[in-house]
């Protein structure tokens, strides 16, 4: 009998480079979608802050991580959201966000798909596991 | 889903990030420095009261007890370790770290 596919949300609510959060939450996505996981990832709060386009940590002296959310989609990461309103509030709209891949048939870049709290919250209520960071 | 929140009102907005996306069947526990938004009189009070409108809430006793919470927003229910457990046990969790 063929086990039922987990379906696993991580929810980053935490601003990018002032604490570990974003970025440790990154790697455990990158490990959890080495397995066979339905994996979806929202972006809300000072989480949204991640998702801008731009981000240049050469004189803080760390890595960054843009260039990996830029390829969440090669990493089977496709479900990427961002809450709509935690956007709003922060002055962001949707030509502020990075992308996150490209469409598998037009090529065309992906962003993160922008949404509503109440479509979260419905899709946390489907979730078998939820990991926040 | 049940729904935790372990930061004071006060000093961090995760009580009303995490209000925003509350159901109507959904639990709220509030733990750690998140009891302090079960006390009676505070500028959060309006808010607690309004989520008592639509959801279950509960208020750790160790917590509260530690931090000489005594006087709850009446329709707060308070929970020891083991009724901590049960909810877990019953519900998705979603931390508002």
């Amino acid at each position: 009998m063929a086990e039922e596919i987990k379906k696993i949300m991580f929810t980053v609510r935490k601003a990018p480079h002032g604490s570990i959060y974003v970025y440790e939450g990154l790697e455990v996505k990158l490990i959890m979608a080495a397995y066979d996981a339905d994996i979806s990832v929202v972006f809300l709060d000072d989480g949204v802050f991640a998702l801008k386009k731009g981000q240049d940590t050469k004189e803080l002296g760390i890595k960054g991580f843009a260039a990996t959310y830029g390829a969440l989609m090669d990493y089977e990461i496709q479900k990427v959201y961002v809450d709509r309103h935690s956007m709003e509030v922060r002055g962001m709209t949707e030509e502020d966000l990075l992308v996150i891949g490209e469409d598998e048939e037009t090529e065309e870049p992906v962003t993160p798909q922008v949404i509503d709290a109440q479509e979260i919250a419905a899709m946390m209520a489907e979730q078998h596991n939820i990991l926040s960071f | 889903m049940l729904h935790t929140v372990n930061k004071s009102p006060f000093q961090n907005t995760s009580l009303a990030d995490c209000a925003r996306l509350l159901r109507d069947d959904d639990v709220l526990l509030l733990l750690e420095d998140g009891v302090f938004a079960a006390q009676t009189g505070t500028q959060h009070t309006a808010l607690v009261e309004s989520l008592l409108q639509r959801v279950k809430v509960y208020a750790l006793q160790a917590d509260l007890k530690a931090r000489a919470v005594t006087r709850l927003i009446p329709g707060i229910e308070t929970t020891d370790y083991a009724g901590f457990v049960e909810l877990v046990e019953k519900h998705r969790v979603h931390s508002w770290l």
